[in-house]
């Protein structure tokens, strides 16, 4: 599927839900299937600055797609970061960064997280282009 | 039963009587800022509108005017601490000015190379940062600076026990170190643990060290007296304690400001200025460079003597009654931890659920209109000390009701039962 394609049927999962409690439900449960980092780098240097719950990102290429793992200490976190990388894991890193972002507006999860959360948001967001970047080419 | 009539009190406050994503709001974090009520607004907006004007300098009406109601705010915040005299009052923007104000100014009449300075294992981050740097400024060389090392292991910290109990055998070891300064939270903001202040001030008097008392949590909750105390100085945040932000104070004994070198320059607070000289004006001035915040002192000045217009014994009883109910309710959550159990606590109740970020049961229990904090609460160490990585944490104000605490605690559980 393509960066666009997941992130339509995300938005369509999200709009199930009328209730904040059934999304936040759904993040929590995302955030159980995690894709787990590998503990070796779960450490200083893959933790995302800007989150106030701990986020460490693991990215590697194969065959010239980018595949992620991460973790985190606070479940909706994890469940966010796995949102992410539901859409972005398995991409080109050309396709990654060529990625619009606005399906995040439209399941509300921008404006109905909490600041702190939302600004660890847009770091994971950043940090996983910076690995695209890094890996373009 | 006690006679406060808490729906009268929370009419007075505007603020708590809506509600957040549809539910009503529960404000339980009254720790980091309490509400203010309406008539704190409307002596500020007055001002304001009728009084405005710079202080101490003007020779017109309304200058003479607001210079005598910011002196009369500052003989009634005097009042209420019982300090000997209005000019043992200097007003700040807040605790953590007044802490920065003494680390600098009281750090530099009594501390040296090499000097000691206590603080407790429980301290906010602001009674432990600005001594934990003037320390390394003090002490770190030139060499020091080069190879990046730090000097701050002047700083002695006072043990504290797994309820938050501060060990006072190892206080005692401590001043026998001849430390310079002794500065001590009253109450702990994120355990809720109320510290034996008198005894640990009469201890350090016994060595002749000055004690500094961080009292940001303790205003709203208990009646100070600083000559009972006999703290050589007080320090305090006016919106913890029903009065706007930006407005503080720190209580001196006038000998030690009297000694003291200011902090900041500027207007007001010189008496000569020529290019080749400066004296400074008296104390308090010389500690209130600038243009204050004049509207500000006079809504703190509303906010004590409502306060006051409650007798002061029941609003304690009230207080402590909700702090004993919330605990109560909350310990049949499964999993709960509680971080502070010291038999004196206050104002406040900090806990964590096994396996159960406290991000994640804040974020979901403000979904149902509650207001907690969630984190470190600006005490790290106390969050390392204790292996966690934050608390919720629960704190009350006299507005508060049990009701509000059944919705909390319901939310909790529910949230719990969703988290894990």
């Amino acid at each position: 599927m393509t960066i666009k394609e997941i992130q339509d049927s995300i938005v369509e999962e999200f709009s199930m839900f009328d209730d904040w409690m059934d999304r936040y439900a759904m993040l929590i449960e995302m955030g159980k299937e995690c894709p787990i980092i590998d503990p070796q780098y779960r450490n200083d240097n893959y933790l995302i600055n800007g989150c106030q719950s701990r986020v460490w990102l693991h990215a590697e290429k194969r065959d010239g797609k980018i595949y992620f793992t991460a973790d985190s200490d606070a479940v909706i976190t994890k469940g966010i970061i796995n949102l992410l990388i539901k859409v972005f894991s398995g991409q080109t890193p050309a396709d990654i960064l060529a990625a619009d972002m606005s399906f995040l507006d439209e399941i509300g999860l921008k404006e109905h997280l909490s600041p702190t959360r939302s600004n660890g948001l847009l770091s994971m967001v950043k940090q996983m282009m910076l690995y695209a970047e890094v890996m373009n080419g | 039963m006690n006679h406060l009539d808490i729906d009268k009190i929370r009419a007075q406050f505007p603020v708590l009587d809506q509600q957040v994503y549809g539910k009503p709001l529960v404000y339980f974090d009254n720790a980091a800022t309490t509400q203010k009520p309406l008539c704190v607004i409307e002596r500020e907006r007055d001002y304001y509108l009728h009084e405005n004007c710079n202080i101490h300098r003007g020779v017109h009406y309304l200058s003479q005017m607001a210079t005598e109601a910011y002196e009369n705010a500052r003989k009634t915040v005097a009042q209420f601490i019982n300090a000997r005299q209005p000019q043992e009052i200097v007003f700040t923007r807040g605790t953590t000015e007044s802490l920065n104000l003494l680390a600098t100014s009281l750090g530099q009449l009594l501390v040296g190379e090499g000097d000691k300075v206590v603080v407790s294992a429980m301290e906010h981050h602001s009674n432990m940062v600005p001594w934990q740097q003037f320390l390394d400024r003090i002490n770190r060389t030139e060499l020091d600076r080069i190879n990046k090392i730090n000097r701050i292991n002047n700083l002695l910290v006072i043990r504290m026990d797994k309820n938050g109990v501060l060990d006072l055998n190892h206080y005692e070891e401590l001043l026998k170190q001849r430390p310079k300064i002794v500065s001590i939270a009253h109450i702990s903001n994120t355990l809720g643990t109320v510290n034996p202040i008198k005894e640990m001030i009469a201890m350090a008097h016994k060595y002749g060290i000055p004690v500094v008392v961080d009292g940001a949590q303790s205003m709203a909750h208990q009646v100070i007296d600083v000559q009972d105390l006999d703290c050589d100085f007080y320090v305090f945040s006016g919106h913890k304690m029903y009065a706007p932000m930006g407005i503080g104070g720190l209580y001196g004994k006038m000998e030690w400001l009297e000694k003291m070198p200011p902090y900041q320059f500027g207007g007001e607070m010189v008496d000569t200025v020529s290019f080749e000289k400066t004296t400074f004006n008296k104390v308090p001035f010389k500690f209130e460079a600038g243009t204050p915040n004049v509207g500000a002192a006079l809504g703190l000045e509303t906010a004590v003597k409502f306060i006051q217009s409650f007798d002061r014994q029941e609003v304690e009883a009230y207080e402590d009654e909700l702090l004993r109910y919330a605990t109560e309710q909350l310990s049949g959550i499964e999993g709960m931890r509680f971080i502070g159990q010291a038999p004196k606590r206050n104002g406040l109740v900090s806990f964590v659920i096994d396996g159960i970020h406290p991000y994640d049961l804040g974020t979901i229990i403000d979904k149902m209109g509650v207001a907690v904090r969630t984190g470190h609460h600006c005490a790290e160490p106390v969050m390392t000390f204790f292996g966690i990585p934050g608390t919720v944490r629960a704190s009350f104000a006299m507005y508060n009701t049990k009701e509000e605490i059944d919705i909390f605690v319901k939310a909790v559980d529910k949230a719990a039962n969703m988290l894990r």
